[in-house]
């Protein structure tokens, strides 16, 4: 029992990984359970039960929190960060930045530029922790 | 005042698949390999850097009771144990290269960043490794000074 939850915990980290690393691609479903090899069904299930969110809401929050980034640390336009971080429509990634931000991306780019750290730490501790019902952390 | 970190910790599921990680695909040399009786005492180092050990210890009895144990190999298995080591390669491109070739399971691949190249990888286990190519120190200097 417990060696099978560790196997699935295993894999299903390996999906995770992957949405981090590769969130600019048009990561689905489909592709994600092919990377925990796991059945499409089994995936999100299972990932939930594993990281208490389901993979498309994590892969969105990771997108978000890769904007906020772009939008304070490059001079990049909105439109070029939202295709950058994996949105294939502006209407869709304001609407979702603004959900979870509680800001819109040209209003949230106005704090100002930030300090250089350390990239798998910032991404680790600065992905919004939820869906807008508690404020996004902010990167100093 | 202490003078060094000399040894560090991490959990392991398995110390034997721990040896042909870490020492088989990573090329870092055993240490210590020691059965101490109740423990099998694993270190591993950087070669040539045999002052800087890091133990590769398995969660179980009685050292933790079975619930316990139970919890921090699911919690290693999330990637959950806080579990980092950070080494330094002097070409990380070509590290990342040879290391993929074996078969390693990279999180991201050697980018840029303003204190050097670096890149990440996830043991067997769950544990979260990386290795970077420090920038020179002016060379890191003017960078940062760019990034303002």
């Amino acid at each position: 029992m417990s060696r099978a939850v560790e196997e699935l915990n295993r894999r299903m980290l390996r999906a995770r990984d992957a949405m981090d690393r590769a969130y600019a691609q048009p990561l689905d479903v489909p592709a994600l359970a092919r990377i925990a090899n796991v059945s499409e069904a089994h995936f999100i299930r299972t990932f939930r039960a594993t990281f208490d969110e389901t993979p498309h809401h994590y892969l969105q929050r990771r997108r978000v929190e890769r904007a906020m980034y772009l939008l304070r640390a490059t001079d990049r336009s909105v439109t070029v960060i939202c295709l950058d971080v994996g949105f294939s429509s502006l209407g869709t990634f304001s609407r979702i930045f603004r959900d979870i931000v509680g800001q819109a991306p040209s209003a949230y780019r106005e704090r100002g530029p930030i300090q250089a750290v350390p990239n798998c730490f910032a991404m680790a501790w600065t992905r919004p922790s939820s869906f807008g019902e508690a404020p996004a952390q902010n990167i100093v | 005042m202490f003078n060094a970190l000399a040894i560090s910790s991490i959990y392991v599921l398995d110390q034997d698949q721990a040896l042909e990680f870490y020492v088989g695909k990573l090329g870092l040399e055993v240490n210590t390999d020691q059965d101490l009786g109740f423990m099998r005492w694993l270190t591993v180092s950087v070669p040539g850097d045999r002052d800087r050990q890091v133990l590769l210890q398995t969660p179980g009895p009685p050292a933790l009771d079975q619930k316990t144990a139970a919890q921090v190999r699911e919690l290693l298995t999330k990637g959950a144990t806080g579990g980092h080591l950070f080494f330094t390669a002097d070409d990380c491109r070509k590290t990342y290269t040879e290391l993929r070739a074996k078969g390693v399971e990279f999180t991201e691949e050697p980018t840029e960043r303003p204190y050097g190249i670096d890149c990440g990888l996830r043991d067997p286990f769950g544990n979260h490794i990386r290795f970077s190519q420090p920038l020179p120190v002016t060379a890191s200097a003017k960078a940062q000074e760019k990034g303002r």
